[in-house]
């Protein structure tokens, strides 16, 4: 029997004196790991989302808000834009891509967007079966949407105003021409159609009638790259969500693709200054988020390290208090032959042994916990995968480790100090 | 001072020489000096407090003396470092205490497995049945110390000391608080045991009723040995 084995046994024995230090590592292993598991993914999800995208222009208001509802899709726009406004500085030179975002419905939750043929080249986007939209109505729908309403190419469905599954549906109903491929970010679940398709159902909708002149409308942006869609029908839409603006088509957004790096000083400032529209940096405002985010996870990691070092004294006090009933144990192994070494390998073997079952149980609560977070908030954003092992994962139980070496080393030296004489005589 | 004589020091298994002890409060104790043959079974006697348990821990190794020499099987123990001194003790001292002191937290067989492998020996489950056997223990192998009875457990301890044949055999009051009949049966079952094992047997008592078995014994209140 190695030391391991003896410690084991030992623990196994008096399981009512280990269970507090196992309980407790397991609790503050449990909280530090949904917070890196949940960090780790949130921030995953930050970059991988507002890849390619350095700029977001939409109506003025909070720029988090903009940067949610425009990149993230969990939060409502902040109003919309005039089409021809965001044509023109889409048609600026410092723009390589501009992809127009038109929000307004939803299907079961997920958002439908109005966008252009650009959506699908910013976010590197396959189809898997079926074509792009060609016509009014016609969507190509994310993977995960998809798999998760088992969706087949040919199918209809019916969008719900805003961004609530239980909004009011709308009566046109979409056709599905086209599945993308996955792309492991927010594009898995959305609903893509063409701007008219959104106009339309919000002039059918709201019961606006199109009074605006087609000789009106803007000319396609030369410098757009893939270019905003021409081939619009005359009509105007009013409100695209919150009823104000008028006088052109309005779209939700701008997600903008800067050619040259010196537009990082100038276009934001242009927008800000000489538009009506925002411009706002998603790489700022996610930082600004996520520092305003950090504040609430610094203080829940304290709590954690708290419990840490609680179950720290836990083991400890549970190792040293055991000394005295094992002081006999431990001097008859020296009699069988143990060294002084190999009883401070069996106490620190205890101390690790139970710190390292607890941190391995908080592993799995903290997965257990996450995958119970991720089940309950499915809102479109949400891509957390609980059953992600981080790399990280493996200093939580280093931590674990560490802490039970840290309160077995008090017992463990006094196990290595023990008189065998003294203790077999009963004078200590 | 009287030594025990004998014919050829080879054949000499345990040897005291000029051993003194002092206690950290200053009361010293001298031991007379000692020399075992094999197989001489010998008693420690001396009332309680007269330093037999003392003794006892010096010439096993467990406690070592101010000054003095102790010779088991040939080798001056306390030259050891500690180390060696406890995987000597491990494989050439068998101790047997009053209690028997298991590893509570271990079944019968893993006691006498944990003997083996501290001492650094092969853990041999032949050997660990065969000792068992002679034991009639057989059928305790996988019990727990709490569930054995204390007869069981005392037995345990003899196969605990003797798994590892050692050369001379150490108990300490082994027969304290047995009665007669009880006390009469473990020396039977020691003195057996040390004849089967080749091991020679010192008993540290105040027990009179064990006298009448082993008829060499050391006094230590006086500081002689006697053969009565």
């Amino acid at each position: 029997m190695n030391i391991l084995q003896i410690a084991w046994k030992n623990i196994r024995k008096n399981p009512a004196a280990s269970i507090l230090g196992i309980l407790l590592t397991a609790f503050g292993t449990g909280i530090l790991c949904v917070l890196l598991v949940a960090s780790k993914q949130i921030e995953q999800q930050l970059t991988s989302n507002s890849q390619g995208i350095d700029l977001v222009v939409g109506a003025k208001g909070s720029p988090i808000q903009l940067m949610l509802s425009s990149i993230y899709h969990i939060d409502n726009p902040t109003g919309n834009i005039s089409y021809r406004e965001a044509r023109a500085l889409a048609a600026n030179r410092l723009v390589k891509l501009a992809v127009p975002l038109s929000l307004g419905d939803n299907y079961q939750g997920h958002r439908i967007i109005g966008t252009d043929s650009s959506f699908l080249q910013l976010y590197d986007l396959e189809l898997e079966k079926g074509r792009l939209w060609q016509s009014d109505f016609e969507t190509v729908v994310g993977a995960a949407v998809a798999r998760n309403y088992h969706l087949q190419l040919g199918d209809q469905l019916y969008g719900a105003h805003g961004l609530s599954k239980e909004g009011s549906t709308h009566g046109h109903p979409y056709t599905i021409v086209g599945i993308l491929q996955s792309a492991k970010n927010v594009a898995d679940q959305l609903v893509l159609t063409n701007l008219a398709s959104v106009w339309h159902t919000h002039e059918d909708a709201h019961g606006d009638s199109g009074d605006e002149d087609p000789e009106n409308e803007p000319e396609h942006a030369p410098a757009a790259g893939q270019g905003l869609p021409d081939n619009q029908p005359p009509h105007l839409v009013k409100n695209m969500l919150e009823g104000f603006g008028s006088g052109g088509r309005e779209i939700t957004s701008l997600l903008i693709q800067y050619s040259n790096p010196s537009a990082i000083a100038i276009l934001p400032r242009l927008v800000n200054q000489s538009t009506s529209m925002q411009a706002a940096s998603p790489a700022l405002e996610s930082a600004r988020l996520f520092s305003l985010l950090g504040i609430g996870i610094d203080s829940i990691e304290v709590l954690a390290y708290v419990i840490m070092v609680m179950a720290a004294l836990s083991v400890f006090i549970s190792l040293y208090s055991a000394l005295k009933r094992r002081k006999y144990d431990l001097a008859i192994m020296r009699t069988l032959g143990a060294s002084q070494g190999k009883l401070f390998g069996i106490v620190i073997a205890e101390g690790i042994l139970l710190t390292f079952t607890g941190a391995l149980v908080g592993l799995v609560i903290g997965h257990l916990a996450f995958f119970l977070i991720s089940i309950r908030t499915d809102d479109a954003a949400t891509l957390l995968q609980a059953s992600t092992l981080y790399p990280q994962e493996i200093w939580l139980l280093a931590t674990g480790v560490l802490i039970g070496l840290l309160a077995a080393a008090l017992p463990a030296i006094k196990a290595y100090n023990t008189s065998i004489s003294k203790t077999l005589s009963g004078t200590q | 001072m009287h030594t025990i004589m004998l014919e050829s020091s080879t054949d000499t298994v345990v040897r005291l020489q000029g051993l003194i002890y002092r206690y950290p409060l200053g009361v010293s104790l001298q031991f007379a000096d000692l020399e075992i043959p094999r197989g001489r079974h010998t008693l420690i006697l001396g009332d309680s407090g007269s330093g037999k348990t003392t003794l006892l821990h010096i010439l096993s190794g467990l406690l070592k003396p101010t000054s003095g020499q102790v010779t088991i099987a040939n080798q001056d123990i306390y030259q050891f470092t500690t180390k060696q001194l406890d995987h000597f003790r491990g494989q050439r001292i068998g101790l047997i205490f009053q209690d028997a002191h298991l590893v509570k937290s271990l079944t019968v067989k893993e006691n006498l497995q944990i003997a083996q492998g501290f001492a650094g020996a092969r853990i041999d489950i032949g050997r660990i049945r065969e000792v068992l056997d002679i034991l009639d223990l057989s059928d305790k192998e996988n019990d727990y110390p709490d569930t054995l009875s204390r007869g069981q457990m005392q037995r345990v301890a003899i196969a605990r000391a003797v798994i590892n044949r050692p050369a001379i055999l150490v108990a300490d009051e082994p027969t304290a608080s047995l009665d007669d009949r009880n006390t009469a049966s473990v020396v039977e079952l020691l003195l057996r045991q040390a004849e089967d094992q080749g091991a020679t047997l010192i008993i540290a008592t105040h027990d009179k009723r064990v006298k009448n078995r082993i008829p060499h014994a050391y006094q230590v209140d006086t500081g002689t040995s006697s053969n009565t």
